[in-house]
């Protein structure tokens, strides 16, 4: 999506009718955050930059708003996305050896990328899969009940999507 | 050939990562070749797997045929041609596939309203839905009751708000009804941050029709004409399901202007969450709903008076919602007469953790906790034995195992210091610490803390710092009551329910297992073997065969000795990783 393509008046729908411009301009920026994260996949600057001409919102505003929530990353991501959930269940079931292992096997601490941008390892609150505890998702798919035998896979499936 | 063959197969989350789909594949295909006609329904997972483990192996199959019900378990796609030539065609199941004694087990002692339908029915399909009597409610609703007719039954039922607070949903609905004003909300809550929960998640994959249904309910009764369903984005499949049901919804005349040909118009939108959990708290969620950082205010004035765009607002939880339907069909006399005087109905909890059969369960409240331990979950796994379990998440506290007999109700759980919350509900082992079990939910917290009112951001953070020295061995005198202290007063002092909250798990914990915290403040010991900075591992000699396994494993080569001969552990070299610990058949290692 391009920025300049927004459409406050679409986004918002009819509620835009009973709030204020600077309101409704803002109702629409975590709508609009998404769906530049789906095209970018990151909140890249100059989009911001732009996003806060169009909306003539200051840029400190938009960046306040981004930075509060989890989902938005400033930075470029990893083609393959690891989350490790370290919910309770996955806790109680050794979530931190996983996360651990792959730190070491990868060499990136949680939250970081990989240089060649191959992978970006996150941890999750929780997939809502806790029989299956511990559990990892790449990208959406999700894998459960990771034993070291699992871990070895695990290792191996994002290895190989990287080339 | 039998001609009435209906096969489901579990497609939840759980059953997709176990492979449901390539199963599913698996009987299209070897129906075709075999040329029998079969309607396979998409089957969700959480009614029948329950994510109890079960799909953690495998996936969960439904054979009916003729009316007769067999299920198998473990189902892998190469397994498939055999049920098809055995059962289907020449009428023998497949004994040794078959779901085994502790499958009935699990399912007895439940009562299913919420979940009645699900597992049984398409989510993606809304006639599946309607077969069942699925907007029946809504039908009778709209033609032959008032507003006021249908608040009075969700008040009569004694429906409480599932969300966490446990609040009377006819009264809300009440008040919002009688506010006037142009314009009126509905939100469904199905943001579900309590890590160690699924319950909203496998309700709205199940069968989403039916939150949807009781949302139109709710909002001809309040008068609300828009709504939102505020879910989280880690949720992709249950939101692809909404979204269809929705449109299904619009097309049958369920959504939109003049529903069912009345003068009513309703809508629902979806709105994303972006990852916080403090936004499952209600000001939170209009804050994000209105693009802003997701914040909570001081109340009052509540939503229900000033909410979404400072309008009218009832906000309710996926659960409270999909028992509505339910309610208006069955009566408020029938859903009153489960559970106890002040806790009525069902509620559905997320049994995981150190649990046999773990999954999705629904109770009837005020079921005593040894039945659902017990009954319902199998045991603990492995053997091992029972220490506590852990309910209302970040927000809740522990029941120890000389409390096992206490009924699962709000009142009941509140007195012994936890509460019934989302209805997450974590079974906790021999294994386990508790001051370790602290800290996972303080950093949780601390992490989740918005950070508005300093009460909840700085408190959360000492109280965390307290819980880190002690588990790494530098706790101090006085540190218990040091913890309490602060605990009570971030209690008492923070802004809203997220800080309101946070302490729990430590209070408790301290309440039940104090002699744990002494443990690793005096002792600078970990009872339960946990936490890592308290552990040595040492060779037992007499155990000690020799035989190299331990060396051989160990990362840091902190082992030495020679074959035959009794080895040892470097202290200095240690990294405590415990390998040598898993990898000696004798026993010869201890820990501790
Ligand atoms: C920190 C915090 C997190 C919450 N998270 C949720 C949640 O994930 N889902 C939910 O339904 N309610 C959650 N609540 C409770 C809501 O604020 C609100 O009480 C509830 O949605 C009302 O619905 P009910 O009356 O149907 O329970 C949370 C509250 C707090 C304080
Ligand atoms: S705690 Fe990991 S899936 Fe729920």
């Amino acid at each position: 999506m391009r920025v300049e393509d927004l459409d406050v008046n679409e986004m918002i729908g009819d509620v835009g009718k009973i709030i204020c411009e600077h309101d409704r301009k803002k109702g629409v920026l975590i709508h609009a955050f998404q769906k530049i994260q789906q095209d970018y996949g990151y909140l890249p600057g100059e989009v911001l930059m732009t996003l806060s001409k169009k909306l003539s919102l200051p840029l400190a505003e938009i960046y306040s708003v981004a930075s509060f929530y989890k989902q938005f990353h400033f930075s470029p991501r990893g083609k393959k996305v690891v989350r490790v959930c370290m919910g309770t269940a996955c806790h109680v079931r050794g979530a931190k050896n996983v996360l651990n292992a792959l730190e070491d096997e990868f060499g990136i601490k949680q939250g970081e990328t990989t240089d060649d941008l191959a992978m970006t390892l996150e941890t999750v609150g929780c997939v809502g899969c806790c029989g299956l505890a511990p559990v990892a998702t790449i990208n959406e798919d999700v894998v459960g009940d990771i034993g070291k035998k699992k871990l070895e896979l695990l290792v191996k499936a994002i290895k190989e999507e990287e080339k | 050939m039998k001609n009435d063959l209906l096969i489901k197969i579990c497609m939840g989350t759980g059953g997709l990562a176990a492979g449901g789909s390539e199963v599913m594949d698996a009987f299209k295909k070897q129906l075709r070749v075999k040329g029998i006609k079969a309607d396979i329904s998409k089957h969700c997972s959480i009614h029948r797997v329950g994510c109890r483990g079960l799909c953690a192996k495998d996936v969960l199959v439904d054979i009916i045929l003729n009316n007769v019900k067999t299920t198998y378990q473990f189902i892998k796609p190469y397994m498939v041609e055999r049920i098809i030539e055995e059962h289907v065609i020449n009428g023998n199941p497949v004994e040794e596939w078959a779901v085994t004694e502790d499958y009935h087990q699990f399912h007895n002692k439940q009562i299913k309203v919420v979940l009645s339908d699900c597992g049984n029915i398409d989510p993606e399909d809304i006639e599946s839905y309607l077969n069942v009597g699925g907007y029946d409610a809504l039908k009778q609703v709209i033609s032959t009751m008032s507003p006021k007719d249908t608040i009075e039954i969700i008040k009569k039922s004694g429906l409480r708000g599932r969300g966490g607070a446990g609040f009377p949903t006819g009264v809300k609905w009440e008040i919002c009804f009688k506010e006037t004003s142009s314009q009126k909300y509905i939100i469904c809550n199905a943001d579900e941050g309590d890590p160690g929960a699924f319950m909203d998640r496998s309700v709205i994959e199940g069968n989403p029709h039916a939150v949807i249904e009781g949302m139109i309910i709710g909002a001809y009764s309040t008068g609300a004409d828009k709504g939102y369903v505020y879910i989280r984005a880690e949720y992709p499949l249950a939101v692809e399901r909404l979204k269809k049901a929705l449109n299904q919804a619009r097309q049958n005349k369920f959504l939109g202007k003049n529903i069912l040909g009345k003068k009513f118009d309703f809508d629902i939108k979806i709105k994303l969450g972006a990852g916080a959990f403090v936004c499952g708290e209600e000001t939170a969620l209009i804050a994000s709903i209105e693009g802003q950082r997701g914040m909570p205010r001081a109340k009052p004035p509540f939503p229900v008076y000033k909410g979404l765009w400072e309008k009218p607002t009832v906000i309710n939880n996926v659960e409270t919602l999909a028992n509505v339907p339910y309610i208006i069909r069955n009566g408020a006399e029938w859903y009153s007469s489960f559970g106890t005087e002040k806790s009525k109905g069902t509620k559905v909890f997320a049994l995981t953790g150190k649990i046999k059969n773990s999954g999705l369960i629904e109770v009837p409240m005020g079921i005593p906790l040894r039945e659902i331990i017990y009954d319902i979950g199998g045991g603990i796994e492995n053997n091992m034995a029972f220490k506590a379990v852990q309910t209302g998440g970040p927000s809740g506290g522990c029941i120890p195992a000389d409390l096992l007999d206490i009924k699962v109700d709000y009142e009941s759980l509140a007195q012994v210091g936890s509460i019934v919350g989302s209805g997450g509900m974590v079974v906790l082992d021999e294994n386990d610490c508790m001051v370790n079990i602290a800290k996972f939910f303080l950093q949780f917290t601390q992490s989740e803390s918005c950070g508005k009112c300093i009460p909840c951001r700085i408190g959360t953070k000492r109280l965390l710092e307290i819980l880190e020295r002690i588990t790494c061995g530098k706790g101090r005198e006085g540190d218990i009551e040091l913890l309490e202290d602060l605990a009570n007063d971030v209690k008492a002092t923070s802004l809203c329910g997220l800080g309101q909250t946070a302490p729990n798990p430590i209070l408790s914990t301290i309440r039940y297992f104090r002699d744990e915290y002494e443990a690793h403040i005096t002792k600078k010991k970990c009872p339960a073997g946990v936490c890592k900075d308290l552990l040595s591992y040492v060779v037992i000699a007499e155990f000690c065969k020799g035989c190299g396994a331990c060396k051989r494993v160990c990362p840091s080569s902190a082992i030495s000795g020679e074959k035959k001969a009794v080895h040892k552990i470097d202290p200095d070299l240690c990294v405590k990783c415990g390998a040598c610990f898993e990898a000696c058949k004798f026993k010869a290692i201890g820990k501790g």
